[in-house]
């Protein structure tokens, strides 16, 4: 029991740290993890009033009515109190219904759809092993690991998945939903009133690289966005050396999509070099910035994940899907760090 | 008739005397001693896992090894750890505390230990066979399907689980008629111990639960041996089907596992306060209740599946109120020590430790049960701390409490109450280390069953603690090892109520009890039997027959040959994909064995033996 | 125990209770049938959800023969009546009519295991394969359990009738025939539902 103190102290420590803006649940950013935290703290305060009060007792007991040395009394033996056991079989009905009723409220709420909201954002989000893909079905565009929404609209998520179950989550905007295969649609809605950018996460275990199936969401003011759009629609050219061209075409493009070229089984590399990493999972900074493993240059990042995709993200189904000398890992990686789009 | 055709008696001795035992005393240790060979296997299990998230980005293992590490802790614990080690408690004291000779059938008590021993080894041999189940313990379609899980690993899962489920089941079903039908004259229900109690409502518990798993098993079997399509989205097979069916069954499963632990509790709890259980009957209420509402709950896993609102608003509610009836239980507890005289012994310091913590894991459940935060939570390490908080903090602590204090029943020595105290501070410092911190974790944003996470995250610290939380459990569990192999060195010189303070009918035997247990069945008078006896000065309970001829079953190798035969069956099956026609007919050959014990076991018409009156006499005389 | 309170040749009316042996079997056993039923119940649930699902191949309506599956019904209805029948004459002592009734259950479970595997056989050739969707998965799965429990059965009164011929009739014998008495009637419940799920409904939905 001593031990209480220094865990309630612990409590408070982080609590009021809350970790970080980007990532976690108690510190949100928008108004649907709001709500959550809400009904956190109305779980907690409740819940802490009754460990408070079983701890209490708990001390009370164990020092007042422990036996002392030579102590052979036979202490009374007691059936019960229906008095005492109605108190505590009624309080915490009370307590629980406290609780439930703004749970059902935001069960409800939460459960809002917003699939025909002419002002929401439509945004239809596929899981893969392991990454993320993105499409926005009014737009006509398509992208991967990085979803960017402007700040002043609902944004509307239908998710499912290409293959095993998956979970998405963005701790400090929303909760998470699953995403089934078939048919089977999950939707969910969240807003992101302030710029910047958040940390997504797979929350459903689906192979090794479960841990590693990170993504970004990038809000950006309405006009940024307006303008992301027009450069997610431009052309691309592809690399000027037409023998990395030909590579590029023939290695990547059969899977990969940049601008107009290219197939759509797997992440559309438009614009990659703007987003905030390489695979999800490989932060992107600039030259001398780097301060932990996975961060790096662009660069750097494209070449460590094209020279060999397994030690970064094991079990992926990019690995031994193409053969490449070391120059063109590097031109390739030199090309694709070219792909920018200045929109914000 | 039956009298005529009984044997002499029949005793084997040595290695042959365990493998054809039908005593459910030692039946309880062996099962014991496999539950917690198996427990260590999962516990070194954990340790790798811990050790891999103590730093950031680390690669102490392997992406693929860290899942198979994470699935096979999971299932490990809870099916061949946890439910054996308490299968051990109920069958080593059930009879006792009821009065009984035997358990209703002694034959199939040892046939549910062997098809488990026998499932769980199988399971584990995946290790070796170098195809180990990655999917989770919750085992997902379609990830554990064959499209996406082509190697044995599943395999080894369905199949293992599904022939030591066989020895849960029929365990279960054991468990219920003994307590129905072989209780001492006068115990009537309400006069039951509460570890009965939990026993006999796990047991239903089992008896529901289990089949659903058993289907369970046996679609995901049929979709990977036969190309079935339960759980194949691209032949119509739907995947929410398999989480439905896991948890109908996964959710009372953890009420099996979280009750006979609340039964431990109230015995050792009413034990060293000198006090009767306060609101026996609310407790026994209480228990039917949580029992009765962990049907009703399972969806509660399912939050972020897309059910939809009503279901989650359903399934929230009918969560919450499972609080009522644990709660009840909690002050009860508080209150059986009110006014009591309580001595902390070891047994004792894991059952005063258990409350706060199950309370600390309960109140999480609570919170987990609000469906809007559990969007939240869900999957996260919040979610892991919570159960570990009910898990370990609740039903191993329990099971720590039940060890020490029935240790001497079960093998007539005590044990170091002095290494006990370190066993207790080392395991209950190491626990809360480790998973206290886990709930922020969750909370700040790290989800479960990662193999790395990322660096400056806000993770670094908490993660490190948990793992040094881990090591010192891991100390406290070497310190309990280290325990029994001292004690076991000693002579059994523990008497009959070790505790002096005993009050049910376990503790008016010998330590250990005699194999036919009581010389003569008692009479029970009251709610704690032996302590209404001690209190009116009486020194043994009033027995209701003369002493005669004791009869016993017959030992038997046909259980151990009946696990045998669907272990080799279980692998013929698993390898046929690979090999072919020759596995199928060693899988049909296990089946033979199998099915040929069964039969031969009707066929054979044993009638037991007796054990004479000298006999009896001679043990009495020996012990009194 | 009780193996004690009688003396040979003096079967009690219901030789089944007679010792604790007996009545555990038979209090385990209804538990068991208990446990079976949650197993159809699930098998049930797994049916109802995916025999929508037929892909490329025939559908239930397409599929079943009503003919074939109300003569099956009938058998095994009837084998429910004869195994009764045998219970009578067991409380009678008459081992006789107990083997008997017990043969002519054999018999009448054979014809229905029989008549199963020839609609599976046929469906087969429809295309309606094990692999060809999951509506035919679990229709197998439910149908086949079911059948599997027959099978079972039919071996047991074997067993059983062997131990009569060769020991007659005593405390050990009758609560195996009074048990599987219990298990055939159970197996006739289920199939009531699946004549029911399966058949009717697949007829009509």
């Amino acid at each position: 029991m001593k031990r209480l103190a220094p865990l309630m102290a612990l409590l408070v420590l982080v609590l009021s740290a809350c970790g970080r803006e980007d990532l976690s649940a108690l510190n949100p950013q928008g108004p649907v993890a709001q709500e959550q935290l809400g009904l956190m703290k109305i779980s907690i305060l409740i819940m802490s009033i009754v460990v408070v009060v079983v701890f209490a007792i708990s001390i009370y007991v164990l020092i007042k009515f422990r036996r002392r040395k030579g102590d052979e009394k036979i202490p009374k033996q007691v059936e019960g109190s229906h008095k005492l056991e109605v108190i505590w079989t009624v309080i915490p009905i009370i307590l629980l219904v406290i609780l439930a009723i703004p749970t059902l409220k935001t069960v409800f709420s939460l459960s809002k759809d917003y699939s025909e909201d002419p002002n929401a954002l439509q945004v239809i989000v596929t899981a893969h092993q392991y990454w993320w893909e993105f499409e926005y079905p009014e737009l006509g565009i398509k992208t991967a690991q990085e979803l960017v929404i402007p700040t002043d609209r609902v944004i509307s998520i239908e998710a499912k998945t290409a293959d095993v179950l998956h979970s998405f989550w963005i701790p400090s905007l929303a909760g998470k939903i699953d995403t089934n295969p078939d048919g089977n649609v999950n939707r969910m809605y969240f807003e992101a009133p302030k710029a910047g950018v958040y940390q997504g996460k797979c929350a459903e275990l689906c192979g090794p690289s479960h841990g590693l199936m990170d993504f970004k969401v990038k809000a950006v003011e309405p006009s940024s966005f307006d303008r992301w759009q027009v450069a997610m629609l431009d052309t691309v050219e592809l690399p000027s050396d037409p023998e990395l061209a030909q590579v590029f075409e023939s290695q990547c493009l059969t899977c990969h999509a940049v601008g107009e070229y290219g197939g759509s089984t797997f992440p559309n590399l438009t614009g990659i070099a703007s987003r905030e990493s390489v695979a999800g999972i490989l932060i992107n900074v600039e030259e001398g910035e780097k301060e932990y493993k996975h961060e790096d240059t662009v660069y750097n990042n494209l070449y460590k994940w094209i020279k060999d995709p397994k030690a970064v993200k094991p079990g992926n189904h990019m690995t031994d899907q193409y053969t490449l000398t070391d120059e063109e890992v590097a031109g390739i990686a030199e090309y694709l760090s070219t792909l920018t789009l200045d929109y914000e | 008739m039956a009298h005529a055709h009984a044997h002499a008696v029949k005793r084997r001795t040595g290695i042959m005397d365990w493998l054809t035992t039908v005593d459910h005393k030692k039946i309880g240790i062996m099962y014991l001693l496999a539950g917690g060979f198996f427990f260590l296997i999962g516990g070194l299990e954990a340790i790798l896992i811990r050790l891999q998230l103590m730093f950031p980005q680390s690669e102490v293992v392997s992406a693929q090894f860290y899942n198979e590490l994470i699935t096979m802790h999971g299932t490990t614990m809870i099916f061949l750890a946890a439910m054996p080690i308490l299968f051990g408690f109920m069958n080593a004291i059930i009879p006792l505390q009821i009065g009984a000779r035997d358990v209703a059938y002694p034959f199939v008590n040892a046939l549910g230990f062997w098809t488990f021993f026998f499932g769980g080894v199988l399971l584990n041999i995946s290790f070796i066979a170098g195809s180990v189940p990655d999917a989770g313990w919750t085992m997902y379609a379609p990830l554990s399907g064959t499209t996406y899980t082509e190697h044995f690993g599943t395999d080894y899962y369905v199949i293992g689980l599904q022939i030591s489920g066989i020895g849960t089941l029929i365990g279960g079903i054991n468990f219920l008629v003994t307590i129905i039908n072989m209780r001492a004259p006068g115990m009537t229900f309400m006069r039951m111990p509460m570890f009965t109690w939990a026993t006999f409502i796990t047991s239903a518990l089992i008896l529901f639960a289990f089949p659903a798993l058993t289907v369970g098993l046996a679609a995901l079997m049929f979709d990977r041996l036969f190309s079935g399509n339960f759980f194949d989205p691209s032949a119509g097979g739907n995947v929410v089907l398999w989480e439905h069916i896991f948890w109908i069954f996964g959710h009372p499963e953890v009420y099996i596992l979280i009750l006979p632990a609340f039964g431990i509790i109230s015995e050792v709890v009413s034990t060293f306060s000198r006090k009767r259980l306060f609101g026996y009957s609310s407790m026994v209420f209480a228990t039917i209740l949580i029992g009765f509402l962990g049907f009703m709950v399972w969806a509660h896993h399912m939050f972020t599946t897309g059910l939809g609102p009503i279901a989650n608003a359903l399934f929230s509610v009918a969560t919450m109120l499972i609080a009522v009836p644990t709660g009840i239980k909690i002050f009860n507890w508080l209150f059986t020590m009110w006014g009591g005289s309580i001595k902390f012994t070891v047994a004792n310091l894991f059952a005063v430790g258990f409350i706060p913590t199950f309370v600390m894991g309960g109140v999480t459940g609570v919170m987990l049960s609000v469906a809007p935060a559990d969007y939240q939570y869900h999957d996260t390490y919040f979610v892991v701390a919570h159960f570990h908080y009910v898990i370990v903090g609740g039903l191993v602590l329990g099971i720590f409490a039940g060890l020490h204090y029935w240790w001497p029943k079960m093998f007539g020595r005590v044990l170091s109450e002095k290494l006990g105290y370190w066993t207790f501070w080392t395991f209950y410092i190491g626990f809360h280390l480790t998973f206290f911190v886990q709930h922020f974790l969750g909370l700040l944003g790290m989800p479960r069953r990662i193999w790395q996470y990322l660096d400056g995250m806000g993770f670094n610290t908490l993660n490190f603690i948990s793992t040094i939380g881990a090591l010192l459990m891991g100390v406290g569990t070497i310190l309990f090892i280290i325990n029994i192999l001292i004690t076991m060195r000693k002579p059994k010189t523990a008497e009959n109520d070790p505790w002096k303070d005993g009050r049910t009918l376990e503790w008016t035997i010998s330590s250990p009890a005699p194999e036919y247990n009581f010389a003569q069945t008692p009479l029970v008078r009251g709610y704690d039997a032996w302590w209404l006896e001690k209190m009116e000065g009486n020194s043994k309970m009033t027995p209701v027959e003369p002493i005669g001829p004791i009869h016993m079953p017959s030992p038997s190798i046909l259980p151990f040959f009946m696990g045998l035969g669907l272990f080799i069956a279980g692998f013929g099956f698993m390898y046929a994909r690979e090999f072919g026609v020759v596995s199928l007919v060693i899988g049909i050959a296990g089946l033979v064995i199998t099915f040929g014990c069964m039969g031969l076991r009707s066929w054979i018409d044993d009638h037991g033996f007796h054990i004479e009156e000298e006999e009896i006499l001679k043990d009495q005389g020996v012990k009194a | 125990m009780s193996s004690h309170s009688h003396v040979e040749g003096q079967l009690p009316h219901e030789p089944e209770r007679a010792t604790l042996e007996g009545r555990n079997k038979i209090t385990g056993f209804w538990l068991f049938l208990g446990g079976e039923t949650v197993l159809f119940g699930t098998l049930f649930a797994a049916y109802l959800t995916l025999r929508g699902q037929v892909m490329d191949g025939p559908t239930p309506n397409e599929l079943f023969d009503f003919a074939l599956v109300a003569l099956a019904t009938a058998l095994l209805l009837t084998s429910s009546l004869t195994s009764v029948f045998a219970l009578q004459a067991m409380h009678k002592h008459n081992v006789k009519g107990l083997m008997g009734w017990l043969i002519v259950t054999l018999l009448l479970g054979a014809a229905f295991l029989g008549l199963e595997i020839y609609e599976f056989n046929h469906y087969v050739h429809l295309g309606h394969t094990f692999a060809a969707s999951a509506f035919s998965t679990s229709f197998y799965t439910l149908v086949g359990f079911h059948g599997a429990h027959v099978a079972f059965g039919l071996l047991w009164v074997i067993l059983i009738l062997l131990q009569l011929k060769k020991r007659g009739l005593n405390t050990t014998t009758a609560p195996k025939v009074y048990v599987f008495g219990m298990y055939w009637h159970f197996i006739d419940v289920v199939w009531v539902f699946i004549f029911t799920v399966v058949y009717l409904m697949g007829k009509v939905g």
